[in-house]
Formats: structure tokens, C-alpha cells, sequence
């Protein structure tokens, strides 16, 4: 287990580096992961050989800049089973999927007096997209309860979603709680209720495997950067039928038909919704990262992590004064390890880990309303990836014992 | 090098401020009262003052935070309390100046006394605005104060 999952550590010289001092553990895979140097080396050769504008040159280099970017999404259409490459649009990110989501599909089938059923522990993104289509469409914001083990209430769900419910959207996999939700019964039910189920994969797509068909959603959002490939490239997948009736959001080059002076009709899927030259080289970035993952195998990646979060969980739960948000119980919790540690802030603790080179974050991690329901200011937090090592979870909880011990005198 | 680098930002007296803070809560009778949030982290500072004769009279904070934070704004009141407007906003520049590695006049090292301690922040980058949040705030609350003087 020292080197990652078949040795991958190798592929990231990032990870071999001294900070303040210490190795570098960098335990903060949530917010954006690594770039091995296959992704790295993809984006040269992409700037170095290929580049041209795609969809509309006639010359060789446009040619094969455009195969390069419609075979990244055929990647991306196979990583997440999807029935057609009809389905994948390529955006900038998450936030970027979930916000087309909303407001164009969200303001086209959500009423006055309808509802929308979100959950506690959602990130903002897909929570402020949401209060804008309720609010204009004066529609009703509704939230699914958390169980005391800060898993998603099942009879909640099934109490808030209604007949009135026209949207319900929730994360696959939550960034503070580390639980993965029962996404395909949540979609189960939204049917039931004629409501359309959208998905925020940002967290589960780059650690386990995903197959929308079988989870039967309408809408599916992920991030390149959360896995493996640059910032600035995000995916949405949508049921065909859906994407055909959504409007587009932006309007310009490539998405148009014909355009005459007074109006324009689109082209057809997906380019209608990718207006303007796309991120390119991220887009093809992203299907090299795919291809990294797929190489790993993400049952492998997911058994990984899960031994991983078998080794740390116990150990971090051991440490006196120390609280680990979500289930404590490592077959229930994913590679996010949200936590606080008694009468420190977890800023101060954050700085230091980060003196002994070990990486997370604090903070509100974009969930604001989770951190009022929990009813904390904010936590910190360790999350995990396949190139990180027992080595690195023993180190993480030596210096969560040293920072324990250097403000034990301190701060009461 | 690890953990003993954390000596140079939490020194005893900052520890001590945030354990014991001085001048908390809020005013009753404020002239002006600020609240100013850390977007980042969601920690929250109000800050209320009195301004007598553009002296100020007595100043308070309220709000949760890191140590930082809590040490900043409770060292900033016993600094500034009892300054005039104009001397305290020459404060609040040097103190600026200091948290982001600037030098500063040894007047004004010498007036911010123990809050000067709080520059060992500019060594850690991330934790500048956790410093910054309470002065930020009288500031803002100054500079009201300066615009309605002028109106
Ligand atoms: C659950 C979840 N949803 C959405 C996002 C937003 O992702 P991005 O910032 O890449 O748009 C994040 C990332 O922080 C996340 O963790």
C-alpha cells in the first residue's frame, strides 16, 4: 500500500515534495486532485501537434483536434454507461452542469406551487441554483433529513417527496459526510411522483463506478479537476428526450443551425448546448484521465480507498477530543473524513497539519446549510485518493496528535 | 521543521487573547457597529464602536473564529481604545502593513505593542484575513464615520 494503487504514486512527482519542511500528505482530494503525467503529457502533445479550432476548420489539424475532442467524449459517454454519446455535453464544471440544469430544464418544468427536494448535506452548487428556480417560478424549496448517523433519511425522502415534486436533486456522494446516497432509489421515487432526478456526481464519479442507466437518472453532474484531469472542464449527462427539450443556455458560434438576421434554429445534440470554442485541450484531457481510471479499474480504486478509510477512521476516532462527522462505521463512509477536534478551531488545526506537510481543508466546504444543521462554524477535513498510502494516514494522525498535544497547554 | 513554526504565529499572549478576550460583546450605546464575515471559512466579526469628540470611546467585538481571529480583534480593542479616529486609522494602516510583511514606522510598532506580534500571520499566507476580519471592520466603520463628518 506505500506507493497507491499499482504503484501509481510514481505518476504524480507532484506528491514528491518537501512543504514547510515534511513531506508533502495531501489529503485534500475533495476539493481537486493530482494530474498524473499521462494527463499532464496529453495536454502537451495536444498544444504541441494538434492544436486548430474544432467543428470548423477544413485543414488536417482541425480535423484531428475535433477526433481527439469527440473521442473524449465518447470516453466520457462509456466511464458513465450512458446510452448514447448524444447525452454528454461537455461544461466547465459541476456548478457549471448543475446551473444549466436549472435553469434552463428546472424553469421549464417547475411551476407556481410546485417543489423541489434537495437534501441537508448538499454542496452549494446544488443548492443556490435551486433557490433561484424556486424563487422565480415561486415554487417551493423543500430538504431531505439526515439520520443521527448523518446519512440521508429515507423516510424523510419519502415524506418530502410528493406529488407536487417536479425536481429532486441530490449528490451521489457527499463532500462533508462521506456517504454514498441511494441514488437509484431516490430515483425510484421521484418517478413514482412524475418528478425528474438529478444527480451531483462530483464525488462519486471519480472513486467508484457509475453507470447512469442503471441508476435511472434524468441529469448527471461531474468535474474533470476532481479526477484527475485540469480545471475548467465539467460534464452533463442528460436522458436524451430531456436534453432535446431543454433549451440551450449560451447562444453563439457552433451551437446554431442556420442563422438569419431575425432568428437562428440550433444544431442538434450536444453541440447545441456547447456554444463557442469549448476547452479543448481540457476536454481531451479528461479522456486521458478516464482512460488512467479505467486502466486502475474503478472497483479497484473504490476497494482502495475503502481499505484505506478502514485503517484512518478507527485510528482518527481513537484520538481524545476528536469528532468525525457521518458514520463511524468505515463500510458506510467514503474516503472524506470531516472532523473537528475539541476547543480548536479546525483553521488553527489546519495550519497545523499543514506544518507537518499534511494538506486539508477547513472550512465551510461550500455547505453552509449542512454546517448550521451539524451546528458547527466549520470543520476540517481529510479526503482521500488512490495514490495516497497507509503511510500517509499514519503520518495524518501523528501530527493530528501533535497539533492535539501543542495546543493542549494553549487553549483549553 | 513541522510544528515548532506554529510558536512564531500562536505566542503566548496571542494564545492568551484568544483564551481570555478582552472588550467582548456588544455596545448598548454604539455610534456604529459592523459585521464582517470571512467568506472562506464562515467565521463572523461585529464589531461596535463609540465615537465621542473623534475619540474612540469604547469599543467591542463580538462573533466566532479561529484563534487568530479572536486574538486579532480582542488585541485590536485594547490598542485602540481611547485613540482619536485619525491616529487609529494610521493604526489600522500599520497593522495592515505588518500582516501582509511590510515594515512599519517604529512609532507605530511600538503603539500596536502586543498586537504587532500578530504580524508573524504574514509567514503564514492563508491566515492573513483571519488578522485582518476585526480591523477590517473598524475600519469600515472609520470610514463611515469620516464620511458622514464631511457630508
Ligand atoms: C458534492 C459537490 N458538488 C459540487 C461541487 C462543485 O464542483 P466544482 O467546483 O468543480 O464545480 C463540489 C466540489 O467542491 C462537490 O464536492
Amino acid at each position: 500500500m506505500d506507493k497507491g494503487l499499482n504503484n501509481s504514486r510514481k505518476d504524480f512527482p507532484i506528491l514528491d515534495q518537501q512543504v514547510n519542511g515534511e513531506p508533502l500528505v495531501y489529503l485534500d482530494n475533495a476539493a481537486t486532485t493530482q494530474k498524473p503525467n499521462q494527463v499532464l503529457k496529453t495536454i502537451v502533445s495536444y498544444y504541441q501537434n494538434d492544436n486548430a479550432n474544432v467543428h470548423r476548420g477544413v485543414h488536417t489539424l482541425a480535423e484531428r483536434a475535433t477526433d481527439h475532442y469527440e473521442a473524449a467524449r465518447d470516453k466520457v459517454a462509456e466511464f458513465i454507461n450512458a446510452a448514447n454519446r448524444k447525452s454528454i455535453v461537455y461544461t466547465r464544471s459541476t456548478t457549471e452542469s448543475l446551473n444549466w440544469v436549472a435553469s434552463s430544464f428546472g424553469n421549464l418544468v417547475v411551476n407556481e406551487g410546485d417543489e423541489i427536494v434537495i437534501s441537508q448535506l448538499e454542496h452549494h452548487s446544488n443548492i443556490v441554483p435551486w433557490q433561484q428556480v424556486a424563487q422565480k417560478q415561486h415554487a417551493t424549496l423543500k430538504y431531505i433529513d439526515l439520520t443521527t448517523d448523518g446519512e440521508l433519511d429515507m423516510d424523510s425522502a419519502r415524506r418530502q417527496i410528493t406529488d407536487k415534486t417536479k425536481i429532486v436533486a441530490i449528490a451521489q456522494a457527499a463532500n462533508v459526510m462521506g456517504v454514498v446516497n441511494p441514488i437509484k432509489e431516490l430515483a425510484q421515487i421521484a418517478h413514482q411522483h412524475g418528478a425528474y432526478m438529478i444527480a451531483d456526481g462530483a464525488q462519486a464519479a471519480p472513486h467508484m463506478k457509475i453507470d447512469v442507466q442503471d441508476l435511472d437518472v434524468d441529469f448527471y453532474a461531474f468535474s474533470g479537476h476532481k479526477m484527475l484531469a485540469p480545471t475548467g472542464i465539467g460534464v452533463l449527462y442528460g436522458k436524451q428526450d430531456l436534453l432535446e427539450m431543454m433549451p440551450p443556455v449560451q447562444f453563439g458560434g457552433e451551437m446554431i443551425d442556420f442563422v438569419h438576421h431575425q432568428d437562428a434554429s440550433w444544431t442538434e445534440l450536444p453541440w447545441k448546448f456547447e456554444a463557442g470554442t469549448p476547452n479543448i485541450s481540457g476536454a481531451i484531457a479528461l479522456g486521458s484521465a478516464i482512460d488512467y481510471l479505467t486502466k486502475l479499474g474503478m472497483d479497484n480504486i473504490h476497494a482502495y480507498e475503502h481499505e484505506l478509510v478502514a485503517y484512518t477512521l478507527p485510528k482518527l476516532l481513537a484520538v481524545d477530543g476528536v469528532t468525525v462527522y457521518g458514520p463511524h462505521d468505515p463500510n458506510k463512509h467514503t474516503g472524506v473524513l470531516a472532523f473537528n477536534m475539541a476547543g480548536l478551531h479546525p483553521h488553527d488545526v489546519a495550519t497545523g497539519l499543514d506544518m507537518e506537510g499534511v494538506a486539508v481543508r477547513a472550512g465551510h466546504h461550500c455547505a453552509q446549510p449542512l454546517m448550521e444543521y451539524l451546528n458547527v462554524t466549520a470543520t476540517a477535513r481529510a479526503s482521500f485518493y488512490f495514490y495516497n498510502t497507509q503511510a500517509d494516514a499514519d503520518k495524518f494522525i501523528q501530527a493530528v496528535t501533535a497539533v492535539k498535544e501543542f495546543f493542549a497547554d494553549g487553549i483549553s | 521543521m513541522g510544528l515548532a513554526k506554529l510558536n512564531q504565529l500562536y505566542r503566548e499572549v496571542i494564545l492568551d487573547h484568544a483564551q481570555h478576550p478582552r472588550n467582548r460583546g456588544e455596545l448598548a450605546d454604539a455610534t456604529g457597529v459592523m459585521e464582517l464575515r470571512n467568506p472562506t471559512c464562515g467565521d463572523v466579526i461585529s464589531v461596535s464602536v463609540q465615537i465621542d469628540d473623534d475619540k474612540i470611546a469604547d469599543l467591542k467585538f463580538a462573533g466566532s473564529g479561529c484563534t487568530i481571529s479572536q486574538a486579532s480583534a480582542s488585541l485590536m480593542t485594547t490598542v485602540l481604545m481611547n485613540q482619536s479616529v485619525e491616529r487609529a486609522r494610521e493604526l489600522i494602516m500599520a497593522f495592515s502593513a505588518l500582516i501582509t510583511g511590510e515594515e512599519v514606522s517604529e512609532k507605530d510598532d511600538d503603539e500596536l505593542g502586543d498586537a504587532a506580534l500578530v504580524g508573524s500571520v504574514a509567514e503564514f499566507p492563508a491566515r492573513i484575513k483571519c488578522a485582518a476580519l476585526a480591523w477590517h471592520a473598524l475600519d469600515e466603520l472609520l470610514d463611515e464615520k469620516g464620511a458622514t463628518a464631511h457630508d
